[in-house]
């Protein structure tokens, strides 16, 4: 069975649908990306996949053992977050928190996950430092390993490259795709970043409300909806 | 300076004061780091508003006054998260609505029942005499049980402070860890009101935490520079007001904005520093 599968799965605002019939699934090991122009349903699925919102219609299924609370996310930064004093292992540390289970404090087990997942990502020189005062990339780097602490099997990432320049957001999605091939971590994400998607990724979801597409890289690229979107010279 | 304590302390009403005080002194401070992140500042100063008209009419109907006024300003802060979320009417607009009705409640009370006398002025402003000796014990329970608790939550809050929408996916339920701070808000408020002043106790909430973030940029030191803070100004602000014959709480409230201003200015120069 599929590490976690949608079917017929629809979600609504106030009764009206945002996004209907989606019907796909991912396994163990994928790279899923999730494209759509504004307002095609994207952030409303992420939610829907985060439990944080309920499904209208259908089910969203979860296999391999997986619970709601072993899911890594990064989210869309908030606005709170550009001044708020915490250092980078505080930050990280947070993300060890679904392992407490009741109890109060961190305990050894926690803090050596937080510094592997530290080591990991290449920033332990920047564990002490002051997360507000941080690049945009560096944050997303932090980020990323608090989702690490979080989660050992499935990533969600909605938009992870906005508001970076061209060059971070390369590095950026090269660790992602480490992640995804080195740690085994199923990886799910909402990008607008057309080009790079099709880079990495191995499974491509198209959404307008209703689901376009679900498949394969290569049949995406042969498809009409993919043609449309991704545009041509693209088969490089 | 130790006679002026001894002195001080020989009054069973100072003994009170201070007890009371330095407690709630502790929990505003706590509380006040989260509130201020999360964006709830203006909530704290709503209830304290609440709990003026709560405390009126308490007195009014000769009710004992902690009594009335810890489940009127529970339920009061429960009202208010709800509204933050429902967002039907915007959260600071529901604020300053409850807040300003409240207070025309309190007013309109008083008037009617012992008229508009020195008691509105110790309601509003404070008053050192302000904690009843039969109000100690359950002040000192709860608010150790608000210490106890935010030691115990400290990494859940923390999380919750950060990113609600991560720590909701996590599997951590914020909405009742942001229930707990409003509740915890709201029992800090009803026992501090009568020493620091219905219009003055938020001040210790927010701005031992807003003083800290000027200087220190850890999660953790924060909380404890908030706390060291609020304390020292509590003491600081008690011994003033007993040498001087000054209002307790503006006592209090001057010395901590003395505190922000001092911080303001090391802040600036560390930034400064750091970067030349």
């Amino acid at each position: 069975m599929a590490l976690l599968a949608c079917e017929n799965t629809g979600f609504a605002y106030d009764g009206k649908a945002v996004a209907k019939n989606l019907n796909f699934s991912v396994e163990s090991g994928d790279y899923l990306c999730i494209v759509g122009e504004n307002g095609a349903g994207k952030s409303t699925l992420m939610k829907g996949l985060l439990h944080l919102k309920a499904p209208a219609s259908g089910v969203i299924r979860m296999g391999e053992g997986l619970r709601a609370d072993e899911i890594g996310y990064l989210p869309q930064q908030t606005a709170a977050q550009k001044d708020f004093p915490a250092d980078v292992y505080e930050v990280v540390l947070s993300g060890c928190l679904n392992r407490l289970k009741g109890r109060p404090f961190y305990g050894k087990a926690e803090k050596k996950l937080a510094d592997e997942k530290l080591e990991q990502l290449g920033i332990t020189p920047l564990k002490r430092q002051c997360y507000r005062e941080l690049s945009g990339g560096q944050q997303q780097r932090v980020l990323l390993a608090r989702a690490l602490c979080a989660t050992g099997k499935l990533l969600l990432l909605d938009e992870p490259a906005a508001g970076l320049d061209p060059i971070v957001t390369g590095e950026l999605y090269e660790l992602i795709a480490k992640v995804n091939r080195e740690l085994g971590l199923t990886v799910i994400m909402v990008s607008h970043d057309i080009q790079s998607v099709l880079q990495y990724a191995n499974k491509i979801l198209h959404l307008d409300t209703e689901q376009l597409f679900f498949g394969t890289v290569q049949q995406y690229r042969d498809s009409a909806a993919g043609a449309r979107f991704a545009g041509g010279g693209t088969y490089a | 300076m130790l006679n002026i304590w001894q002195e001080m302390l020989s009054y069973p009403f100072m003994v009170r004061a201070l007890i009371v005080g330095v407690l709630v002194a502790l929990c505003a401070s706590l509380l006040g780091v989260s509130m201020v992140l999360k964006r709830y500042s203006m909530i704290g100063d709503g209830l304290s508003h609440v709990g003026f008209g709560a405390l009126a009419i308490a007195t009014a109907l000769h009710l004992a006054p902690l009594a009335v006024s810890l489940p009127i300003v529970v339920l009061a802060a429960f009202l208010l998260l709800r509204i933050k979320e429902s967002s039907k009417i915007k959260g600071d607009a529901a604020i300053a609505l409850i807040s300003t009705g409240s207070l025309a409640i309190g007013v309109m009370v008083i008037s009617m029942s012992t008229g508009m006398n020195t008691d509105v002025c110790n309601y509003l402003f404070g008053s050192i005499l302000g904690v009843k000796q039969n109000e100690v014990l359950l002040t000192i329970v709860l608010s150790v049980l608000v210490l106890v608790l935010f030691i115990l939550f400290y990494n859940r809050i923390f999380a919750v402070t950060f990113d609600e929408t991560f720590a909701k996916a996590t599997g951590t339920r914020a909405d009742f860890y942001n229930m707990l701070i409003a509740l915890l808000t709201a029992f800090t408020i009803v026992l501090g009101m009568r020493t620091m002043g219905a219009l003055l106790i938020s001040s210790l909430i927010i701005f031992p935490a807003l003083t800290s973030m000027r200087v220190f940029k850890r999660f953790k030191t924060v909380v404890i520079s908030s706390a060291l803070i609020s304390l020292l100004c509590f003491l600081a602000g008690l011994m003033l007001s007993y040498v001087y014959a000054t209002p307790t709480g503006a006592s209090v409230a001057l010395l901590n904005m003395a505190c922000f201003v001092l911080f303001s200015v090391v802040g600036w120069c560390k930034g400064r520093g750091w970067r030349a």
